[in-house]
């Protein structure tokens, strides 16, 4: 059962459960109300063992409705993207789609505990927005200061090699259309808001 | 106005109907509005299956002289036999009644009221006209044959022969490896019990191999089957063994003697060697050794011939052929097995790339006395005694990635695993599940007697098996990775040997073998029963029996089982001496046949032939099932079906689109 | 043969050593690459985590882009990353009519549209192994990397996942067209265990401690095998396995040294170009002493260790997958 429509916010009487509102979230099938609790996402994860919870446990506190606890949790923010889970689980279930969708639902909302993840994803965002180009140097500068300053001494031997090799772009680069991206991206956010 | 006299009688089901159907309307409706397509009478009754309920159909035709009845109630599927019987004790030929359904097609469908009675009202009406149209028929009686053919020589199939055999009837069984046993001649010890597989089997096979009336078939497979239930003429093809059998005596010197040594991927599942001249086994039934010959050196160069020189009796024969056998069976039971899913197909598990990772099958051989290492439990080198065995339940089980379906018995074998480990060795093991599944007599018992064992049940799908070591503890191990659900963190277990229990899945020619004896698969490829509750050894094709794992996986007591009622029901039906069929089949007009033969290769039972003389084609009747195809592919429209001709159909539309009544109603939407 | 090209922002600079060499190999192997006109960012896996309609428009910016060359509806992208958020753009675009509106509706501000499907988007390694084939690639070699042990290294999004429709070209947990290529070049292709498993993205600016750990195992597994240098095919795990060697061998007190190479570097050397042209040099863990090892001759290979009577054979694989 995949319900279609997000309609929770705007219709009192058919509240959805935090299940269907993540199934609702997620593009495609992604299959979450079917899982068996096998534990193959969670015994496949490369960070499995630095997460607070386990794919497989978050997903059972998803069916318990334990809203709160997962967006707060540093699972999805762990989540390397690596779809060893996706490509495992015998039940088809789109796993690494549902951890960007919980992602989503806690910048949303500011849920999440720790914002070292969601700060790096907008830093990076920040520059594509305005440039329509990634920006390294921009984006390693300013999440280190916020986040990891004495970080700065750590990689600076790695910094200086960059820089030495000649694969370090001081300046950003900007697309000739970017009025245009802005105005897809805008419109983009503006649909995203009412859905 | 049909010259008929039909009555109506719509069933309430309790509330199964009548809770959604108005079932008083709709028989007023029909008594009233169908009167001039001949209903005289329409009644409703709260459960028309009951006596009194069948009571009231039969009192109406003897006292109003009907001659056509339409019930309205539940699937013909369930009751139609019950109606037909009804009138035919009340003097009216069976067949010209009719069931329609409003229940399963109706009030289980639907919950508007007012559109289910609209509905319901149309459903009877096409049923009138259908009726109207039927024709008195009778059965057909056909002998049945008291041979019996049994395919396949695993327990199944020798239990079902034994039976049979028992009784005093004639079975050939035939077996494509040179010895009968199957898988369960492959295992060790059998659970729960822990009998001794080769113990319990082997006095089934000998008394099998030495039965009067069992002609034992080794080395054979069936090419051909033709005919229909009671009367199948089937052809046998026997391949060569190169051995005559009427002067060896099984004493083995071939075999000691053969140069040729060959990794045997069948028995040993791999893991062991034979000759190019052996018995799978020493206690192989019948125990007269075969030559492989793709692997012997005489065939493939023309040199060697050892065997020959030493058998004591002179029993090679170099210059066999293949032979074939014809033979009259009455009722045929496939019992061929399962085949052992391959886990190569999860390479995450490194099975074919890690030495010390086995199947199921492999470690049954490891742990049989006979087997390759006589029982010794080693990893692949053949010497070291491993100290931590890891065992993985589901492999290619319950996954939609490979077999979507539980294989029934791998929780228990892996269990029984755990245990000879213990019991062999004294290693640490551990049990991967993601349930543990015991559900038959003595089976939870077993599960509990592996935890006073000491076995660590881990709850977790394991994700690899990989020998990519992390941290010095890893080095030279085999680690398992894994989930331990319970404890919600991701574990690395280093062990010496994994034993994958992998699934269980129809044999890779299963497809092939279902059309050469006319039955289906269901969508995973096991045999298609009758009935998956009520009929589980019976096909849609009649006179073919399926029993064992070749019907789905399940144990050894259920294979037997199922053997068993299989050859019970043959028994039934060769004690009858004749059976009758179904008189539903299609009949050829000879005068509209144009002699195109495109019917002749569309029937599914292969009961159309083309009779060159007249230039037409002919139903055989009694193999055709009444399914239809020829009538629509038909381009001259010369095939016609008694219960399905185009005056009964087109009659049956009319009646549900109501164009039959005066009044023509509007359509309930 | 011609192809649209997504170079992704790290081959513009970062990664400029994959792009040169790309470009490098194209013409002996027959390829046309056309860059789409004014391609912006795929968002990588950090516009995905922030806004779904807006992460897919963003992607799809590129792919209407690119469906406006007539000339071919193959988009090829050489980075793993790029790759796949293409193709899931794609895919997801033409199986949910839904997302499908909204992110044409976006589009549509910026004068574009895109329909789920018109475009196939490959992987360079799938172009260059399955266009053009291992055959004439093995004809093209003139310097055979005899002497060199190389651990082919996929990484994770490349061979994963499976799309409705658009299947991965290479087996997901143990791929080998890489292998057959580093093959059919001459070199000698460790059975390197990890191969499909992830550099781990961005995690080393989240979490250290994890980020270097993905980054060590891979690493330690190349060296237990003895590899003299890892052969990638993605940016992403190039910048981790090769700049970020430093940093985890300080963080672990290891001392790996362990190069990483572009295959299409590895490709173009085999062809026999000047390995400055490839811009072998511009990583950071020195590939030249590894590099310095082909055409040297080996010891003669161990006589072949007879099976001891009591081993047990290995299941027989087939001949070819």
């Amino acid at each position: 059962m995949t319900p279609t429509s997000m309609s929770h916010l705007s219709n009192e009487k058919q509240k959805l459960s935090f299940l269907e509102e993540v199934i609702a979230a997620t593009p495609g099938e992604s299959h979450l109300d079917i899982c068996i609790q096998c534990g193959t996402c969670g015994g496949s994860c490369p960070s499995g063992s630095d997460m607070d919870h386990t794919p497989r446990s978050l997903f059972a506190m998803i069916a318990a409705g334990l809203r709160d606890q997962v967006l707060r949790s540093n699972t999805p923010w762990y989540c390397v993207s690596c779809y060893y889970c996706t490509a495992r689980c015998p039940q088809e279930i789109h796993i690494t789609d549902i951890m960007y969708t919980l992602k989503r639902i806690a910048v949303k909302e500011k849920a999440y505990d720790d914002s070292t993840a969601p700060d790096f994803s907008k830093t990076f965002i920040n520059w594509v927005e305005n440039y329509g180009r990634a920006f390294e140097l921009g984006l390693m500068s300013m999440h280190i200061i916020k986040h990891n300053p004495f970080g700065v001494f750590k990689i600076a031997g790695m910094g200086v090699g960059m820089v030495t090799k000649g694969r370090m772009a001081f300046t950003p680069t900007r697309i000739k259309g970017m009025d245009n991206l802005k105005a897809i991206l805008n419109k983009a956010k503006e649909l995203e808001a009412v859905a | 106005m049909s010259k008929e006299k039909i009555g109506v009688y719509v069933c309430h089901c309790g509330s199964n109907i009548a809770g959604t159907v108005d079932v008083e309307e709709v028989a007023k409706w029909a008594a009233e509005k169908l009167a001039d397509r001949g209903v005289v009478v329409a009644r409703d009754y709260k459960f028309m299956c009951s006596s009194p309920g069948q009571e009231l159909i039969e009192k109406d035709i003897k006292e109003m002289g009907l001659t056509r009845v339409v019930v309205a109630a539940c699937s013909p599927h369930l009751h139609e036999k019950t109606f037909r019987t009804a009138c035919q004790r009340a003097g009216l030929n069976p067949y010209l009644s009719e069931l329609v359904s409003i229940r399963e097609q109706v009030s289980w469908v639907h919950t508007d009221r007012k559109e289910a009675t609209e509905k319901s009202k149309a459903v009877i009406s096409g049923g009138v006209e259908r009726v109207i149209w039927q024709e008195p028929l009778t059965p057909l009686k056909v002998p049945i044959h008291p041979n019996t053919l049994v395919v396949g020589g695993g327990i199944a199939g020798i239990q079902a022969a034994l039976e049979i055999a028992d009784a005093g009837y004639h079975v050939y069984l035939v077996e494509r490896e040179p010895s009968i046993g199957g898988h369960m001649a492959q295992f060790d010890k059998t659970f729960p019990t822990l009998d001794c597989s080769a113990c319990i089997l082997t006095p089934k096979m000998v008394q099998a191999g030495n039965h009067p009336n069992i002609t034992l078939l080794t080395w054979s497979e069936v090419t051909q089957v033709s005919g229909y239930v009671g009367n199948f003429q089937v052809t046998i093809r026997q391949k060569p063994r190169y051995v005559n059998t009427d002067l060896c005596t099984g004493c083995g010197v071939c075999q000691e003697k053969c140069p040729k040594k060959v990794v045997d991927t069948v028995y040993e599942a791999g893991l062991g060697y034979r000759k190019a001249v052996y018995t799978p086994f020493p206690q192989a039934v019948p125990n007269f050794p075969v030559i492989d010959r793709e692997n012997c050196t005489f065939f493939q160069k023309g040199t060697c011939k050892a065997c020959e020189k030493f058998c004591p009796t002179g029993a090679i024969d170099f210059s066999q052929t293949e032979e074939y056998l014809q033979v009259d069976i009455g009722n045929i039971i496939l019992t061929t097995g399962y085949d052992l899913f391959d886990p190569r197909r999860i390479p995450q598990y490194g099975y074919g790339r890690l030495a010390n990772v086995f199947t199921s099958l492999e470690f049954e051989r490891l742990t049989n006395a006979a087997g390759p290492t006589g029982g010794k439990v080693v990893l692949r080198d053949g010497v070291t005694t491993p100290k931590s065995v890891a065992i993985v339940h589901c492999v290619g089980s319950r996954d939609k990635n490979y077999n979507s379906y539980c294989s029934a018995i791998c929780c228990m074998q892996s269990l029984k695993f755990a245990h000879l480990v213990h019991e062999r060795v004294g290693a640490e093991v551990y049990n991967m599940y993601i349930d543990i599944r015991t559900p038959a007599k003595g089976y939870d018992e077993f599960y509990q007697r592996l935890l006073e064992e000491g076995t660590h049940f881990i709850r977790g799908r394991v994700a690899e098996v990989t020998d990519a070591a992390r941290a010095p503890g890893e080095e030279g191990k085999l680690i398992v990775q894994v989930e331990d659900t319970l404890v919600g963190k991701q574990r690395r277990i280093p062990v010496d040997m994994v034993i994958l229990s992998a699934g269980l899945q129809p044999r890779s020619d299963a497809k092939e073998v279902a059309r050469l004896f006319g039955i289906s698969c269901s969508a995973d490829g096991w045999y298609l029963e009758r009935h998956p509750k009520l009929d589980p050894v019976a096909t849609m094709t009649d006179g073919v029996f399926i029993a064992g794992c070749v019907q789905g996986p399940k144990d050894i007591p259920a294979s037997v089982a199922q053997g068993a009622a299989a050859a019970a029901r043959i028994l039934g039906r060769i004690q009858m001496k004749e059976i009758e069929l179904e008189p539903i089949r299609a009949s050829i007009n000879e005068d509209k046949c144009s002699g195109c033969r495109i019917c002749n290769d569309l029937c599914p039972f292969n009961a159309i032939s083309f009779d060159e003389e007249r230039m037409i084609s002919e139903v055989n009747p009694a193999l055709c099932q009444g399914c239809g195809t020829c009538v629509a592919a038909c381009p001259a429209g010369a095939i016609s079906g008694t219960g399905f001709s185009n005056e009964q159909i087109l009659g049956q539309l009319e009646g549900l689109l109501l164009l039959n009544i005066k009044q023509h109603e509007p359509a309930a939407s | 043969m011609k192809y649209s090209y997504y170079p992704g922002c790290s081959l513009e600079r970062n990664a400029a050593a994959y792009h040169v060499s790309t470009m490098a190999v194209a013409e002996p192997l027959g390829i046309e690459f056309q860059e789409v006109e004014d391609w912006n960012c795929c968002g990588a896996t950090e516009y995905i985590s922030l806004n779904l309609t807006a992460s897919y428009a963003l992607i799809a910016r590129n792919l209407a882009l690119a469906s406006k060359n007539k000339k071919t509806n193959q988009l090829v992208a050489p980075c793993s990353a790029c790759y796949l958020n293409l193709r899931k753009c794609d895919s997801y675009m033409a199986e949910s009519a839904d997302l499908s509106e909204k992110v044409n509706t976006a589009l549509a501000a910026g004068g574009l549209k895109y329909k789920g499907g018109t475009l196939k988007v490959r992987h360079l390694l799938d172009v260059i192994v399955n266009d053009v084939g291992y055959d004439a690639i093995a004809q093209k070699v003139t310097k055979p990397l005899n002497g060199l042990r190389v651990a082919p290294y996929y990484g994770c999004m490349i061979v994963r996942p499976k799309m409705k429709g658009n299947g991965s070209f290479d087996n997901p947990e143990y791929p080998m067209t890489l292998d057959n290529l580093l093959k059919a070049l001459g070199a000698e292709v460790i059975d390197f265990p990890l191969k499909s498993h992830c550099c781990g993205g961005h995690m080393t600016q989240i979490s250290e401690g994890t980020g270097f750990e993905l980054i060590r195992r891979l690493i330690k597994g190349a060296d237990d095998y003895h590899a003299d240098l890892i052969a990638t095919l993605c940016p992403m795990c190039q910048l981790n396995l090769d700049a970020f060697q430093g940093a985890m061998n300080n963080y672990f007190k290891t001392n790996y040294k362990v190069p990483v190479l572009y295959f299409t570097q590895l490709l173009g050397l085999a062809f026999g170009m000047d390995a400055k042209a490839l811009e072998i040099g511009s990583e950071l863990v020195d590939a030249r002493d590894a590099l310095s090892k082909i055409g040297v001759e080996l010891p003669p290979e161990p006589p072949k260790k007879r099976p001891s009577k009591e081993e047990l054979p290995m299941p027989q694989m087939p001949e070819k997958e």
